[in-house]
Formats: structure tokens, C-alpha cells, sequence
């Protein structure tokens, strides 16, 4: 069975649209199929900013430079070639990530030994969380120090990738 | 670690003691894990996955003063060893079916197991007797903590960390309880059951996991969540929904007790009298009947037996166990012969034994 071009269920609607004279397939669970139909005027080409099928098309071909997987060698599979590829189809993911799992942001175990760069990401992540906090509670001061220390964990973290 | 030796006994996780363990079976946590500079096992070729199980066996063996695991190369084993580990739920389908370098460390009482080369790089797991989820957690979370000083896993500040499947990924935490359910089964209650289950985006799936068939009433129940919670809070999610399943089984048996008592004696004096008596006998019938005498002895029905022995002849009477207990291959009308001798012999040395 097909599975469905936006998340991992199996495609129960098949769709197939003529646009600009050309013949479009596109297979959908139900619960997208109804999204990417109440995306609204059909007649409006433009209409369909989150989802249209030129656009799936084209991350489909989207290839790891790593391993070499395309995301529509992951779509057909349900399995990635390797850990680079949650980066490389960062944006293709997410809305899958978020249909099956509770949001995109990890709130388990982190490992005991990282290394330092990875003590600094998550330091970044806490003080990224401290700033949006900071900005609501109009804590101007505090933010313009936390931003700070962000950025320059920021150019430490950038120095060592390019190092 | 000799496979010969194994077949004689059974790992810890089926001594029937520990909490509830008249209904749960037995808990169960796995932990996904992977390298960060190695493509996944399916996009791996021979050389890297040799690679990937030399470095990561080596180092597992380097914990042996604080961890001991057996490693036995799964590569290395013909069907019939391979299908004696699934079996005993020491390794996956998946892992004895796939191709190409990979192994398991088991310690011996058989309670921790890591699989090397699975669906990920690293799928470890602790399983334990009874109702007892904060004991795997506890041990696999040490298990982890120990191959993370030797290893540094492929993690994400966002999306924790990374596994072939998408479904996995974050916590990588499998938390699964299996239960045994046979009188929601008979009051035609399980479904109401799953459905519940269902809403708490909770999976129910057979004996032998992911695809396989619920056989003689046993279920496992697993989250199916891994980002964006916590490994405590999953945990804690299947922790509180058990007890209420269990009041349900038991409510059920009640029932069936009440309101027909003598067919409900009947039916597991007949599976015991089938069982103790079969001259010939396949595996489906052999769980289903099982099934009715575990629940006998619970109910009180049958007291010459005791929960352990039945769990034992759960995994003793399965094909390859069959075959490593009688040190050769047996086609599928001598295991059926083997199978109704193993269980004479077993359920009615007990009767003497007594008498």
C-alpha cells in the first residue's frame, strides 16, 4: 500500500489534479487529505502555500550528502540512511515528527558525557529559553546579557565547525 | 556463552514473581542508540557494519568488570540457534532475519540483552518478571549511562537522539508490558479494551512484537510516543494505565466464574486433560491451551500446578527450543510429537511428584 506523501500512514485518497495541462497524482492518509483540500480555492494557484504538489515533487529528489538517501527513498522505506539526514530533511520531517509525536523538542535523557561543543549547544538551548522569557517578562536588561552570551557561544560553537 | 546450555532453563523474566505477575507477564524497556559517523544498519554495507559491530562490541566487552554480556555474533549462528534467541526474547525477528555482521550481548540471567546492527546501531534492553518498569528503567538507564562513557551516541539538542525511524527518535524508549488478558478475551472485552488503549496513543501488539499475532491471550502494550516527553513521563503514562487493565481482566474472570463456573472449570480441566495427554500437538494449540491453564491456576481451578512451570512450557514447547532440547532438526509433525512428549512429561511428573 502507498503510504501517504505527508506522514507516515498508509494513503487511503488518491487525488489527481490537472494543472497547467499536466496530470498530477498525489496520495494522501485522510487526515491530510482533508488538510491539503480545505487549503481552499482551487482555482487560486498560489492558494496552497503550505502544500502543493510541485513543491513535494521537488523535496522528493532531495538527497543526503552523507549517505546518498533521497526523501523519496525514505518515504518508500519509512527508514533514514543515517543521522545527518533528521538536518539535511529538516523541513520535510518536522510536520511528520509532529503528527506522530508530542511537538519536535526533545525533553528526555541527554547524554552524560557530550563533548564540549555539544555542553555548549545545550547550554544554548537553555539560555535561548531564558531569552523568550526574559523578552515576555519585558526584562529588557536581563535579555540584552543573555543575548549576549548567546552570541558569543554562538561564534565559539561557528570558530569550531570551520576549524 | 553455550545456546546448549540455555535450552535446559529459562531467563529470569519468566520466574513468574514480581508485582501483578498472575496477569503481567513481564516489563520490558529498550533504548535506541546509533553512531553518529556510520549510516543506519539498512544503509550500511558489510564492511560498515562490520565496523560498526567490531568498535561497538569491543567496547561493550570493556565494561565486563561492572556489566558482564555475552557476546555471541548472531552472523556467525545458523537459523535454528537465531530463531532459539527470538524465541526466548533475546534478540528481534528483525535482527535474526536481516543480513551481514551483528551480534548481541546477553548477560546471564538473561535480563539485559544489546543488540548490535538492529533497526539502529544500538537497541538495548531489560526485561524483568512481573509488573516492574521502574527496575528495567533503572538497569537499562545504568546500562546506557555505562556504553556512554565508552561510545558518544548521535544526539540532537533538538530531537534527542537520532534513529533510523522517525518513530523512534528523542527518547528512543520502547516501554512494553506484556499482559495476560483471557478473560477480557472470552467476555469479548479486549477490544473496548484496545480502543481505550488506542486513545492514549498506546500500541497493543502480540507475543513476539512489532507484526506478530496475539497468541494465547497474550498482549503487549507499548507506547508509541518517543519525542517531546520525557523517558520518566512515558514510563509513568503506562504505569498508571496497567492497573486498570488489571482490574478489568480480573472483574471479568469474576464474572465468568459467577455466572458459569462449571464451564468456565470445564473448559481449563479439558485444555489440562488435552495437554497432559496429546500424543500430537502444534504451537497454536499449545498456547491457546496453556492460556486456559494459567488462568485455572490463578482462579484457584487447578492447584496441582504452579505459574512458573506453565511459563517455562510457554517458550520450552516453541520449534527451536523443541529442536536444541532434542540436539537436532525435527520437521514440523516430529516437533508436534516432540512437542505433546515434552508437555506429558512435564505436567504429569508434577501430579507424581505430589502424589
Amino acid at each position: 500500500m502507498k503510504k501517504c506523501r505527508r506522514c507516515s500512514k498508509p494513503a487511503t485518497l488518491h487525488i489527481t489534479e490537472i494543472r497547467k495541462g499536466e496530470v498530477q497524482q498525489l496520495h494522501l492518509c485522510e487526515v491530510c487529505a482533508q488538510k491539503y483540500l480545505a487549503q481552499g480555492n482551487p482555482d487560486s494557484e498560489d492558494s496552497s502555500p503550505d502544500m502543493n504538489v510541485e513543491e513535494l515533487e521537488a523535496s522528493d529528489e532531495l538527497a543526503c550528502p552523507h549517505c546518498g538517501i533521497t526523501f523519496r527513498q525514505f518515504r518508500s522505506q519509512g527508514r533514514l540512511g543515517c543521522p545527518h539526514d533528521y538536518e539535511v530533511f529538516e523541513t520535510e520531517l518536522n510536520q511528520l515528527l509532529e503528527n506522530i509525536h508530542d511537538g519536535a523538542q526533545h525533553c528526555g535523557k541527554v547524554p552524560l558525557q557530550t563533548g564540549e561543543a555539544n555542553q555548549d549547544h545545550f547550554r544554548l538551548i537553555k539560555l535561548r529559553s531564558e531569552l523568550q522569557v526574559a523578552v515576555k517578562d519585558e526584562a529588557y536588561e536581563k535579555a540584552a546579557a543573555l543575548r549576549d552570551e548567546i552570541q558569543q557561544i554562538e561564534s565559539r560553537i561557528r570558530t569550531q565547525t570551520t576549524a | 556463552m553455550d545456546l546448549d546450555s540455555l535450552a535446559q532453563h529459562c531467563g529470569e523474566w519468566l520466574r513468574g514473581t514480581g508485582p501483578d505477575s498472575d496477569i503481567v507477564m513481564s516489563s520490558r524497556i529498550r533504548l535506541a542508540r546509533n553512531l553518529s559517523e556510520f549510516p543506519f544498519p539498512n544503509r550500511a554495507d558489510d564492511a560498515a557494519k562490520l565496523e560498526i559491530e567490531t568498535l561497538l562490541s569491543e567496547r561493550m566487552m570493556a565494561l565486563s568488570q561492572r556489566q558482564k554480556l555475552n557476546y555471541i555474533r548472531v552472523s556467525d549462528l545458523n537459523a535454528l540457534d537465531r530463531q532459539f534467541l527470538v524465541e526466548r526474547q533475546l534478540i528481534s525477528r528483525e535482527l535474526s532475519e536481516s543480513a551481514g555482521p551483528r551480534g548481541v550481548g546477553i548477560s546471564d540471567a538473561e535480563d539485559i540483552s544489546v543488540m548490535i546492527n538492529e533497526e539502529d546501531h544500538v537497541r538495548m534492553q531489560v526485561i524483568h518478571s512481573g509488573f516492574a518498569l521502574d527496575d528495567c528503567w533503572a538497569e537499562i538507564n545504568r546500562v546506557d549511562d555505562l556504553l556512554e562513557q565508552e561510545i558518544s551516541f548521535a544526539f540532537d539538542e533538538r530531537l534527542g537522539y537520532l534513529t533510523a525511524c522517525p518513530t523512534n527518535v528523542g527518547t528512543g524508549i520502547r516501554v512494553s508490558v506484556m499482559l495476560h488478558l483471557p478473560g477480557l478475551v472470552l467476555t469479548k472485552d479486549i477490544q473496548k479494551v484496545f480502543q481505550a488503549l488506542q486513545k492514549l496513543r498506546l500500541a497493543v501488539r502480540g507475543l513476539y512484537g512489532e507484526g506478530s499475532q496475539a497468541m494465547g491471550d497474550f498482549y503487549q502494550i507499548s507506547n508509541q510516543v518517543t519525542l517531546g516527553r520525557s523517558e520518566e513521563d512515558l514510563i509513568k503514562t503506562i504505569k498508571e494505565v496497567i492497573p486498570s487493565i488489571l482490574k478489568y481482566e480480573r472483574r471479568a474472570r469474576e464474572s465468568l466464574l459467577r455466572e458459569s463456573r462449571e464451564g468456565l472449570h470445564d473448559q481449563i480441566a479439558r485444555a489440562f486433560g488435552i495437554l497432559s495427554s496429546a500424543q500430537t500437538i502444534t504451537t497454536e494449540e499449545t498456547l491457546h491451551l496453556l492460556s486456559s491453564v494459567r488462568m485455572g491456576i490463578n482462579l484457584g481451578l487447578l492447584d496441582e500446578l504452579q505459574i512458573p512451570a506453565i511459563n517455562e512450557l510457554l517458550i520450552l514447547t516453541q520449534p527451536a527450543h523443541l529442536q536444541k532440547v532434542r540436539k537436532k532438526p525435527l520437521e514440523s509433525a516430529d516437533r508436534n510429537i516432540a512437542r505433546a512428549s515434552l508437555l506429558r512429561q512435564r505436567l504429569t511428573a508434577r501430579e507424581h511428584e505430589k502424589n
